[in-house]
């Protein structure tokens, strides 16, 4: 089974994110701009529970410190 | 100033007619940029969204990071459909072409080798979620009690409740986090590697229950279904957990040196 054989539905962005964010080759130098993995991913889920955040049904997420 | 190069993944040459008509960020056309038998997938980039601060505000912007995170997927995919490929991590980009290039020249043992490594193989994510049981709020009957005695009662009676579910929410996540490592060393004894990624929030995923375990599985394509029906079946058979599989992906969670870093 090839990846393009997956079936069509939606992949959850969070899912791919995970991938993306924190997998594929890293390249460092002076030609590249390349993207901290920790800090990208810090930027980028702050910048997710922002957006959903609000439509996040309360109380599922509660959590006891 | 001409155009920057998005580069999507570095690969074993193919039929560029496969990715005909395949289209990369800001909807630029893909292109092949060669050097002996590796091929980098590239798109052109303006040079205004090019420069590192640029790039950064765009994909703080949710709507844009999901716009270029679901191309450069969408591209990396179409790729590994046709021939062996190692994804880059999001948002590398380079220039321009001659720079791309030089990193084939640069690092072509490195690419070789690990497409060696990876040729044939591909990536199938499990996740672990516990339930938390009458974890939302409103269950707790103080009040229906007889011979309360005011407020004193009330109160320690809901310290009491608060102490327990949270007790009973501790038993239910370490039992699922042991579940979880059973699980994932039945799973890792069919894979040929695998890869934990850091738990998701439940903000983040319209998931059932909270994540405690979140690993990716390297397999050979055609063992994917079966550590896939596997995953699922051990979830079926413990209740006191759910079980997530995604992919097959292509291994973008191992391109990395085998002792796991990004380097």
């Amino acid at each position: 089974m090839s990846p393009a054989a997956l079936p069509a539905r939606e992949i959850a962005l969070v899912d791919l994110l995970d991938r993306l964010l924190a997998g594929g080759i890293v390249l460092t130098g002076d030609i590249t701009l390349a993207i901290a993995d920790i800090d990208m991913v810090q930027i980028s889920l702050r910048a997710l529970i922002t957006s959903l955040g609000r439509t996040t049904r309360s109380g599922v997420a509660e959590r006891d410190a | 100033m001409s155009a920057a190069s998005y580069t999507y993944a570095v690969a074993r040459p193919f039929d560029p007619t496969r990715a005909a008509g395949l289209v990369g960020v800001d909807g630029a056309t893909i292109h092949l940029v060669r050097h002996q038998d590796l091929v980098a997938v590239v798109s052109p980039l303006a040079p205004a969204d090019a420069d590192e601060t640029a790039l950064r505000a765009r994909l703080e912007t949710l709507a844009e990071l999901e716009a270029i995170a679901r191309t450069h997927h969408r591209v990396v995919a179409a790729v590994a459909a046709c021939t062996p490929t190692l994804p880059f991590r999001l948002a590398t980009v380079h220039r321009s072409d001659d720079r791309v290039a030089q990193l084939l020249r640069r690092e072509y043992r490195r690419f070789r080798e690990t497409l060696d490594r990876l040729a044939g193989s591909v990536e199938v994510g499990v996740k672990i979620y516990v339930q938390h049981a009458g974890a939302s709020a409103g269950t707790m009957s103080v009040a229906e009690k007889p011979g309360g005695s005011g407020s004193a009662r009330v109160g320690r009676d809901y310290l009491r409740y608060r102490r327990e579910q949270r007790d009973r929410r501790q038993h239910a996540w370490r039992r699922a986090t042991s579940a979880a490592e059973q699980m994932d060393a039945v799973l890792a004894g069919l894979a040929i590697d695998r890869r934990q990624h850091r738990t998701q929030s439940a903000e983040l995923s319209a998931a059932p229950g909270e994540n405690v375990f979140n690993a990716a599985y390297l397999v050979d394509a055609g063992r994917a279904d079966e550590l896939a029906a596997r995953a699922r079946r051990l979830g079926a058979e413990n209740p006191h957990v759910t079980i997530e599989v995604t992919g097959p992906w292509p291994p973008y969670s191992f391109t990395g040196s085998e002792h796991g870093e990004p380097t």
